[in-house]
């Protein structure tokens, strides 16, 4: 979490010998380092200032919800802040947050290579990741962008004030370091496995980022092309999505969507990933039905390409394409259901300890299944016509990306911060930090189920009376959940300074990034490992029971 | 606060159904995962001496059993959510128009009769309601949560949305898709009468010209009938160009050049007005020019009338 260059510097006083923190202290040695495990930390420290960010327009967005005639006093502001909060978390935390942080430190480790197949560009994409991000803030704090995150047309195109052309390049920049990222992932994956790392060996968190990174590549050109038609138009009136000047405005939700669905995989399947890693780890067992598991991740991102018609069911399209998209959009839910009940067969019979990480990973399997049960609902085409573009909505993708999507980034950030930072976090801290979280998200969100199917309209300024109950205690949430963002920020901070020193494997965890030390050497490994089991290989529980007698 | 909404259309109480099944379905499945989660994480934690056995080995068995029974049910919720949905959308044949135009950030409704309406509908209770909705720049939405019904309304197309209202009363509109600044300001009410007085209302309210008169007078003032005029619309110029005769035109089927037969609907007329080039009627030049940015989306709605008025003129 939020570590400024000098900090980084300061941690790698006391490091191990040798360790990639203390090799080079140098500015230019971390800015232009192509170690994959630096390039982690510059982007744990980008994605982290984008998280405070966008978490400070969501509690402003909040604050002006507590009263119906909205406290801010001006819709103008209140619409260029939500817009503001959906673009920097979506494009700027949720989508790049694990791939680049926990990936990028963890793809080479856990495959037992020296780095990722791309070094250079690796590094390249974090320069085009902040260029990206500088002019999309920069767009957002010179006068904002008044449009939503979803930039519908012709809204976007003709008739909207903001700064949408200027927000669209930098979400365009960015777009091509998700691409190059998806690409170097890809590549690793199928190029750097050490000997005996076959693909049934490799852990279900490298299955669940090689699946998103084929979303990343395959998907993230569509919304490149979808933002270069829509600057051209508001430059240009070139007529591609203003029917005034012969454009189809539907043409535009087609091909956002068409990203965009893939994009929430994008976002929850390294969750799944992650969590996939710290069942098994504290459960002390392998997983239930890898391979189903596994390939759960695999059918979830080549079905995600076809369920985006289901954010159109009363934009305009046809009846058939709305029941086509909605059977395929229950045909998606299926694989994440599986996941659930795989985790809890992990479970079944293992040897269960609470430390931070597995609160927290509990915590991401109780709100995901919240979130995906409400997924239901809005698949079902009568049920969704009621609740779409209410608040149900709203409670229902804040339980995937944030209930489900950041309690599993947090739980991967207390699992392998030993690892990254050769730092244990006080545990006591952390646990409570996960109890908050948990607690404060539901405070947060469930009201706004409520207030969804009693009607409440999303993205209003001002509201009526008879919402203000359930507004104000959804607020309220919000700064407990606030709190326990803050939390983690000051624990781990302080951590990379009075930390007690982590073992190499301080959970007696499996994987190959537990078999170097912690920080690990810049080259990773001394000695390229040789796989010769399949992940997770914890003795059988019924042998545990007997040595413990 | 209110705690539960109305069911004010026909179509509420089966969404309410809907509704309930799906909360039943969500806590029942929310019980197993946490009662399932809780049993393990206390029976299985690391300090209890229990004795683990065996792991089952034949995990297959497992996973075809609740891959098998979730597509089960989620193929359950498709069939009901579907099956409501398409019915929705079916539109009784005797439904009473009601034209609805949409702009940055007001409702304005029209009935056939002329009489008009600022962010407010009033409808009749028990007949079914069809409304034809557009919009003037931006993309909207009609929602009224008490009849558990929305449809976007777009530029430049007319979309429908069908309902019965079977409760007399005021009930919340909203306009749910994100339309620019005032957009929490875009809200009005429908208003549910009771047959005798949504009569009286209509008498009370219709002191101008009906949509079609209205339409009469634009069509005279644009010139339509120097072109499109014959004896059949009444208008006394004879068209001095050859272009297709309105009498008779709404709902009968319409050979187009390209060689596809469409049918009249209101949405062709209108897109014949403003983009005549687009569909060509056979055997006709394109010749006529386009009159979008001339007539606002409510001139195009009179038009339109008038055309249909045209209708019962169809030569036998």
């Amino acid at each position: 979490m939020s570590m400024g260059m000098t900090d980084m510097v300061k941690i790698s006083d006391g490091a191990a010998e040798g360790s990639y923190l203390t090799d080079g202290w140098t500015l230019r040695s971390w800015l232009l380092s192509t170690d994959h495990k630096r390039i982690a930390l510059l982007y744990l420290g980008s994605i982290t200032f984008f998280f405070f960010i966008g978490g400070a327009a969501a509690a402003l967005v909040r604050l002006n919800l507590i009263v119906p005639e909205g406290l801010l006093g001006s819709a103008e502001a209140y619409n260029r802040l939500f817009t503001m909060h959906g673009v920097i978390m979506v494009w700027f935390f949720l989508v790049p947050a694990v791939p680049v942080t926990l990936g990028n430190f963890l793809i080479p480790l856990m495959l037992g290579a020296r780095d990722l197949a791309f070094p250079r560009l690796n590094l390249f994409t974090w320069y085009l990741f902040i260029t990206g991000g500088a002019i999309t803030l920069w767009a957002l704090f010179v006068g904002g962008v008044d449009t939503g995150w979803t930039f519908y047309t012709p809204l976007s195109t003709t008739y909207s004030q903001g700064h949408v052309v200027l927000a669209a390049v930098g979400i365009f920049i960015s777009g091509f370091a998700s691409i190059a990222t998806g690409l170097n992932f890809i590549v690793s994956i199928h190029r750097l496995r050490a000997p005996g790392l076959t693909w049934y060996r490799m852990p279900v968190f490298l299955w669940s980022i090689y699946s998103l990174s084929v979303l990343l590549v395959l998907a993230t050109p569509v919304l490149a092309i979808t933002l270069l038609l829509l600057a051209l138009e508001r430059l240009f009136h070139i007529g591609v999505f203003d029917p005034a000047i012969g454009g189809d405005p539907l043409l535009f939700q087609h091909l956002f969507w068409f990203y965009s669905h893939p994009a929430v995989y994008i976002m929850i399947l390294p969750g799944f990933g992650v969590v996939s890693e710290i069942i098994p780890t504290f459960s002390r067992k392998s997983i239930f039905g890898y391979k189903f598991v596994v390939w759960a991740s695999v059918s979830i991102a080549v079905i995600s390409f076809f369920v985006w018609g289901h954010h159109m069911f009363v934009a305009g399209t046809s009846v058939y394409s709305a029941v086509l998209f909605s059977i395929l959009s229950y045909l998606v839910a299926v694989p994440s259901a599986i996941k659930v009940f795989n985790w809890l067969g992990t479970m079944h019979k293992g040897f269960v300890r609470f430390d931070a990480p597995m609160l927290y990973a509990l915590g991401f399997i109780g709100l995901f299944t919240i979130g995906g049960l409400t997924g239901l609902w809005v698949a079902a085409l009568a049920a969704d016509v009621h609740l779409t573009q209410t608040y149900f909505v709203v409670a229902h993708f804040h339980y995937i990306m944030v209930g489900g999507m950041v309690s599993a980034f947090f739980g991967g950030l207390h699992f392998w911060w030993p690892k990254i930072t050769g730092r244990m976090y006080p545990e006591m801290w952390a646990r409570v930090a996960a109890l908050i979280m948990f607690i404060g998200f539901n405070i947060t969100f469930f009201p706004q189920f409520i207030l969804g199917l009693l009607g409440m309209p999303r993205r209003y300024f001002s509201y009526s009376p008879d919402f203000q109950v359930l507004n104000v205690l959804s607020s309220a949430g919000a700064s407990v959940l606030a709190s326990a963002y803050l939390l983690p920020l000051a624990y781990l901070t302080w951590s990379l300074f009075h930390g007690e020193r982590a073992p190499a494997n301080p959970w007696g965890a499996t994987g190959l990034e537990w078999q170097t030390t912690s920080p690990p050497p810049t080259v990773n490994f001394v000695e390229i490992p040789v796989v010769t089991e399949g992940p997770y290989a914890y003795p059988p529980p019924e042998t545990v029971h007997q040595q413990n007698v | 606060m209110k705690w539960w909404l109305p069911q004010a259309s026909n179509s509420a109480a089966e969404t309410d159904h809907l509704l309930w099944g799906l909360v039943l379905l969500s806590f029942a499945v929310l019980a197993l995962v946490f009662g399932l989660m809780f049993r393990y994480i206390v029976k299985y934690r690391a300090g209890s001496g229990l004795d683990r056995g065996a792991v089952a080995k034949k995990s297959w068995i497992f996973e075809i059993t609740w891959t098998a029974a979730t597509l089960l049910i989620f193929f359950g919720l498709f069939v009901w959510g579907a099956d409501l949905y398409v019915r929705l959308f079916e539109t009784p044949k005797n439904a009473l128009k009601i034209y609805v135009i949409a702009k940055q950030w007001m409702w304005k409704t029209e009935h056939v009769g002329g009489q008009r309406e600022i962010n407010a509908l009033h409808v009749p209770v028990g007949i079914p309601i069809e409304l034809v909705m557009t919009s003037e720049d931006v993309i909207h939405d009609f929602s009224v949560p008490a009849f558990r019904i929305k449809h976007d309304v777009l530029p430049d197309r007319y979309e429908t949305l069908s309902f019965t209202a079977n409760r007399p009363g005021t009930y919340e509109l909203y306009c749910t898709q994100f339309c620019g600044l005032d957009h929490s300001k875009m809200v009005g009410e429908v208003v549910v009468l009771p047959q005798p007085q949504f009569q009286a209302w209509l008498e009370q309210n219709g002191t101008g010209d009906t949509l079609a008169a209205a339409g009469r007078i634009l069509f005279t003032r644009f010139g339509c009938g120097g072109c499109h005029g014959s004896n059949a619309t009444g208008s006394e110029i004879e068209s001095t160009v050859r272009a297709p005769s309105l009498a008779g035109l709404y709902g009968s089927p319409v050979p187009l050049s390209n060689g596809t037969v469409t049918i009249a609907d209101e949405r062709y007329l209108h897109d014949s007005i403003v983009a005549p080039e687009q569909q060509i009627v056979a055997g006709y030049a394109p010749i006529m020019p386009s009159f979008a940015g001339q007539l606002g989306e409510e001139d195009l709605l009179q038009l339109v009338a008038y055309i249909k008025s045209l209708a019962s003129e169809r030569p036998q």
